[in-house]
């Protein structure tokens, strides 16, 4: 081994230049990045728009996050911007329901929002990883107040129907076992010589001693009932004071069904780049970014704008929509550029005046199907009585998630649950339901966790994405085949059109991408019309 | 995404619910199935995965432009290939099913809405016919 110190130690930048010529630049980007200097994004500021021809006219199509930072972007290097919007509202989906909202969806659906005030459920984005620094920059730009979105929760409940007598467990008490239960087959193979094969003397020791201490495993490395077991699933008699302060350890539970339930998934699901700690949300409602980015462009905005054809020239784009503010009369904007946002369900129905390629992009990326429910309750048992203070409880059942509020923790009076989060074949089942029928399974599924649910409910709001007239679909849904064949068509801008929103990235549903993929537009677009591209 | 399914297509094949590992799309959370209805029959498969998108009764729906194709008297619907075809690809707003539906499936889907909602199209479509025209759609890992 090299002693370091036998050497002056290399400042940073010397370090640096050593790993760039040794390692090239990724070699060097990677150093950066563990050295504190890169973020794990592909964030790298606000757009450099210099030089562009005062007055040069851009429409942007949408009001999400997407085309609200495209015309604030634009409008600053000195472009002639405005949005047109479908809905009655600006945001798209970075969308909050609080109580008096009301919901319509396809086929005549209507809900009324019930929830007390201060209360609210967000049915699209709803937690920000830490390393979405595009939209982590915006929102510190335009004031909106984030804070911690609890993500893992150690005392939340893991169901599964057939396992554990159908009962929930506690987070902590599955994950203690079965990293315990794991540590202690590895621990075991070592001392029975199983591996010696495949390490050596030394590694053995590393391995087993490092085993014992992750887990937890006695000296012997066993895990099984005692106190230190105990120190990590929680006590049958927790640790007290006085006489009867000598705390009581807690059974295990069995081996065969921790494995077998397979709900070790939802201890890699927090593992996931997206999903590790530190989370955030917008405090009071993740529409808050909206609005904040709304005090921005407000002025740009006309709602209420049915578009239905985009047509271009070598001079320039003309939109045709129609204006629902008045009577559907049919409008025109004309315009030197477009930056469309619109979701591609819809525009692959419209009238749009592109290239082949990105015709056929366009019609390539279906939306999945999504359903959110928000369940308000009379107070909020999660807390008082099961010590649930923010986080998910994930069950085998369609509904698939509850989450607690990370916000207003401890407040007294009606609280509101996340009580299913569905994509895939539960959300299109979900979808097909009327609204009453998906709060009511959403109670059902629920009552096998919280049993609370009987008494407690006070009412709720289904939300199905593919119900949505303004986007029918959730979020953008890439094959590998589609995203090989037309991503790049679908992202290269088409003469005067450039596409954006999270479709338009590889950060797909989430707001991280709408904003990367407005910026990338933008950028685009600039190019063009300075004549650079 | 792509986890949920494969174990779609393991509880169609074995009818017994099945939790698989789960890659979470993006910010799906929903890495679990759940009990998946056991749609065996087209009028079951139209209830549980269509109808949220085309309705109740094959009405379909308009928003922001077309919207959902309403399926009684449309004549796309007289070749069933295309159906077959829609059901297994997708196309725009129609996400792909050759994941989670299986063969028999999807030829009961197709069958159903040839002969309802007021439909009477000739020809009845096989499990071997949807199996013929299958292609590789994958969901890209997230």
């Amino acid at each position: 081994m090299t002693d370091v110190h036998q050497h002056a130690a290399p400042t940073r930048r010397q370090m640096l230049t050593r790993i760039g010529l040794l390692a090239g630049s990724a070699g060097l980007y990677q150093a950066m990045t563990s050295m504190g200097h890169a973020m794990g994004t592909d964030f790298k500021g606000s757009p450099d728009l210099k030089g562009a021809k005062k007055g040069t006219r851009v429409v942007i199509l949408g009001s999400g996050l997407a085309g609200m930072l495209a015309a604030y972007e634009l409008r600053k290097a000195g472009y002639a911007v405005q949005i047109i919007e479908y809905q009655n509202r600006a945001g798209g989906r970075n969308i909050t329901l609080r109580g008096g909202d009301v919901v319509n969806e396809l086929g005549g659906y209507t809900q009324k929002v019930g929830f007390a005030p201060g209360n609210y459920i967000n049915p699209g984005p709803w937690r920000i990883p830490y390393h979405h620094q595009g939209l982590l920059h915006y929102c510190q730009e335009f004031g909106v107040a984030l804070e911690p979105f609890v993500e893992l929760n150690h005392n939340s409940y893991l169901h599964s129907s057939a396992m554990f007598g159908g009962k929930p467990v506690r987070y902590r008490d599955y994950a203690s076992d079965f990293t315990g239960y794991t540590a202690e087959l590895l621990a075991k193979a070592i001392d029975q010589h199983k591996l010696d094969d495949v390490m050596s003397k030394d590694e053995r020791e590393h391995v087993g001693a490092a085993m014992r201490g992750w887990a937890g495993l006695e000296n012997n490395g066993a895990w099984v009932k005692g106190v230190r077991s105990s120190l990590r699933r929680g006590f049958e008699r927790p640790q007290g004071g006085g006489i009867d302060g000598e705390p009581i350890p807690s059974d295990l539970l069995p081996r065969d069904e921790i494995m077998k339930s397979g709900l070790w998934q939802f201890m890699s699901f927090h593992e996931r780049l997206d999903m590790q700690t530190t989370m955030f949300q917008p405090v009071g409602g993740m529409d808050n970014i909206g609005k904040g980015f709304i005090k921005q462009v407000h002025d740009l905005i006309t709602l209420n704008c049915k578009v239905t054809a985009i047509h271009q020239d070598d001079h320039g784009v003309k939109v045709s929509y129609a204006d629902m503010a008045h009577g559907g009369a049919m409008r025109e904007v004309e315009a030197d550029y477009c930056v469309c946002t619109i979701p591609l369900p819809v525009l692959s129905q419209l009238d749009v005046q592109v290239s082949g390629p990105l015709k056929a992009a366009i019609s390539a990326v279906p939306y999945a199907s999504s359903v959110k429910l928000g369940l308000e309750f009379k107070r909020r048992f999660w807390e008082q009585d099961e010590q649930i203070y923010g986080g998910i409880s994930f069950t085998d059942q369609p509904i698939s998630q509850i989450s607690y509020p990370s916000g207003g923790i401890f407040s007294k009076g009606p609280g509101v649950l996340l009580g299913g989060y569905m994509f895939g074949p539960a959300a299109y089942d979900f979808a097909g339901m009327t609204p009453e029928q998906r709060v009511q399974a959403g109670i059902e599924q629920g009552l096998k966790i919280h049993p609370q649910y009987r008494e407690e409910f006070s009412n709720g709001v289904g939300f199905a994405w593919s119900r949505m007239p303004w986007t029918l679909g959730c979020c953008s849904m890439w094959s590998e085949q589609a995203r090989k064949q037309h991503y790049k068509a679908l992202v290269t801008m088409d003469n005067r059109i450039v596409l954006a929103g999270e479709h338009a990235s590889y950060v797909g549903c989430w707001q991280e991408g709408a904003i990367l993929s407005s910026l990338a537009a933008i950028t685009s677009l600039h190019k063009r019309a300075i004549g650079a591209a | 995404m792509r986890s949920y399914l494969l174990a779609a297509l393991a509880v169609a094949a074995t009818a017994v619910p099945v939790l698989t590992a789960g890659q979470a799309h993006a910010d799906s959370a929903s890495s679990v199935v759940g009990r998946v209805q056991p749609l065996n029959t087209g009028a079951a498969v139209y209830e549980h995965v269509c109808q949220g998108c085309h309705m109740p009764g094959g009405k379909g729906a308009a928003g922001a432009s077309s919207g959902f194709p309403a399926f009684a008297g449309d004549g796309r619907l007289q070749s069933a290939g295309y159906p077959v075809y829609m059901v297994l690809n997708g196309r725009a707003g129609m996400p792909w099913f050759a994941g989670m539906l299986s063969d028999k499936q999807i030829a009961d889907v197709v069958n159903y809405i040839r002969t309802s909602f007021g439909n009477h199209f000739d020809g009845t479509v096989k499990p071997e016919d949807v199996a013929k025209m299958r292609q590789p759609v994958q969901m890209e890992e997230q």
